[in-house]
Order: structure tokens, then C-alpha cells, then sequence
């Protein structure tokens, strides 16, 4: 599916505009930056109830697409301005963070690979 | 093709916000000299991790990048507290991390397990209450030949 898709899907808005086009297959799901940046490999989405300026940065430094803001949390605008910058998308869903990853799940994302 | 291009970087302590921007500079560096996409994803994940570091527990740093053809080399070099026992906190899930780090999604104590398991070499050298310096080496080809 392509960044539209999981707007579309999670209802969400967006926040911060990438390429929405962009095809993504695998996502995952952490409050927890460091087990991010330990255990994820090709993951091209990231959901988080966290919203500092480092849930950015670790997408950066993991080659991820999209940055999705569970549970209705607003980024700050030190936060926009860094997504801005890296032309990353950012969204944000009033789902949780269960239902939010379900959802992508169910229609087609999944968790891909992690390495140990 | 023996050049090597040398850059520095302050990592400021007091401002959580931007640490980062050094790796991030260096990831874009490499980028757009066409390295190799591998290490560069090695490079920006081990130097983020000790950037990291810097910041949270040492109160910033500099640090010294050197970009060969074959080779990356990282020095991070922080006038911080020291580590006291190396080996442990070499392991997975020690960490001293405050509360308030970990609110953030740091201090799971994997960050230099990470760095060791992304890097060709590491070393450390550190003493109580003078600093540490974190010395991280990647290697432009490793296992995915061309
Ligand atoms: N530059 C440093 N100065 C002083 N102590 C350090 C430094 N780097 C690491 N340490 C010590 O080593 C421990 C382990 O570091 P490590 O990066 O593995 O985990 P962490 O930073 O606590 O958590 P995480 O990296 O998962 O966010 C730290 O908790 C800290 O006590
Ligand atoms: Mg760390």
C-alpha cells in the first residue's frame, strides 16, 4: 500500500507532508526509541504514542517513510519543523496504538523482518 | 583515492532537542558522495546511538568523522562522568537512564550493544569523573561484495 492508503485506513491527518505516494510495507509499533533503532531492519512506517523531536530522528537514521502519532497526540511545532526538514511524512489518528497497528495489519502492512 | 574527508561536530549537552543533527549531517554526507547505502545506514545508526549517549548521560561532546573510501571512522569524545564498569554496561538492558530519559523512549540500555552489533569495530575508553571517548569504525564493503 502507498502512504494514501494508510491515511485512509487509520482516518488520520497529516501533519507533516512527505511523499504520499510512497509504497510502504512493513511498520511497527514502539514507544521505545532505543528498541527502534536496536531491532528494527526494513520497516518503512513507524507508530508511537511518544511525540519529541527524536521519534524523527530515529525514523531518519532507520531510512523510515512515515511517522504515525497514535492515540490523538499533537507534535509540537519543534517536531513539524524537523519533519518538515526531512521530508517526512507525519500523521496523526485518534486510534490507539493496538487498533491503529491492527488495522494496518489487517489490510495488508505487516511486521517484516527484525534483527537480533 | 587516499583522501579522507575530516569533519568535527559539537554535540551541546544541554539541549536534547537537536541531538542527532551531527549523525544526521554525516548520513547526508555519505549520501551524497554515493556511498555505500549499507554503511551508510551502519554509520548513522552506531554515531546516533553514541550521540545519544553523549547527551544523555555525559552533557555533550564533540565529535571527529573521518570518511575514507574503505572505511568510516567515528570518534566521540564527551568530559562526562565516566563509566565505571564497561563490561556491564556493555550489556543488554543496563542502563542508568533517568526516569525522565526513558519518558522520552531512551534508556533501555541497548545502545551500545547496538553500536557494537552495527560496527566493524568499537573501543572505549573512559575514566570516573574525566570523560569517555567512544571510538567506532565501519567499513565501506562488508560482506555484501560487489
Ligand atoms: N558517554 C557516556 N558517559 C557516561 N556513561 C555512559 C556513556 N555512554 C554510556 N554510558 C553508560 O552506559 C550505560 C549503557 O549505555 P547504553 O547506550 O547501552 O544504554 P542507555 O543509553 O542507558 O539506553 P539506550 O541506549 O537503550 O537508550 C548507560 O546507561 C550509562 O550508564
Ligand atoms: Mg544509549
Amino acid at each position: 500500500m502507498t502512504v494514501k492508503d494508510v491515511i485512509r485506513i487509520l482516518d488520520a491527518e497529516v501533519v507533516s507532508e512527505g511523499d504520499l505516494g510512497a509504497e510502504v510495507k512493513t511498520a511497527c509499533g514502539s514507544d521505545m526509541m532505543s528498541d527502534v533503532l536496536a531491532f528494527v531492519k526494513d520497516q518503512s512506517v513507524l507508530l508511537t504514542g511518544l511525540t519529541n523531536p527524536q521519534v524523527v530522528r530515529t525514523a531518519e537514521m532507520m531510512d523510515m517513510r512515515c511517522i504515525i502519532f497514535v492515540r490523538g497526540k499533537d507534535p509540537g511545532a519543534d517536531v513539524i519543523a524537523l519533519a518538515k526538514q526531512k521530508d517526512m511524512t507525519v500523521l496523526k489518528t485518534n486510534h490507539r496504538m493496538f487498533t491503529a497497528c491492527g488495522l494496518l495489519y489487517t489490510n495488508g502492512l505487516s511486521g517484516g523482518t527484525f534483527s537480533r | 583515492m587516499n583522501n579522507v574527508l575530516s569533519f568535527d561536530y559539537t554535540v551541546p549537552g544541554d539541549d536534547f532537542t537537536r541531538a542527532g543533527e551531527a549523525s544526521s549531517d554525516v548520513k547526508h554526507k555519505l549520501k551524497k558522495i554515493g556511498y555505500n547505502p549499507e554503511a551508510i545506514r551502519k554509520v548513522a545508526i552506531a554515531m546516533y546511538e553514541g550521540e545519544i549517549n553523549m547527551v544523555i548521560h555525559a552533557g555533550g561532546g564533540n565529535a571527529h568523522v573521518d570518511i575514507s573510501p574503505d572505511r568510516v571512522n567515528m570518534v566521540l569524545r564527551d568530559h562526562g562522568p565516566g563509566i565505571e564498569n564497561v563490561e556491564l554496561a556493555m550489556r543488554e538492558g543496563y542502563s542508568t537512564a533517568p526516569e525522565k530519559v526513558r519518558a522520552l523512549g531512551f534508556g533501555a540500555g541497548m545502545g551500545l550493544p547496538n553500536i557494537k552489533k552495527y560496527t566493524d569495530s568499537m573501543k572505549i575508553d573512559t575514566e570516573v569523573g574525566k570523560g569517555t571517548t567512544l571510538y567506532m569504525t565501519v567499513l565501506a564493503e562488508h560482506k555484501t561484495a560487489r
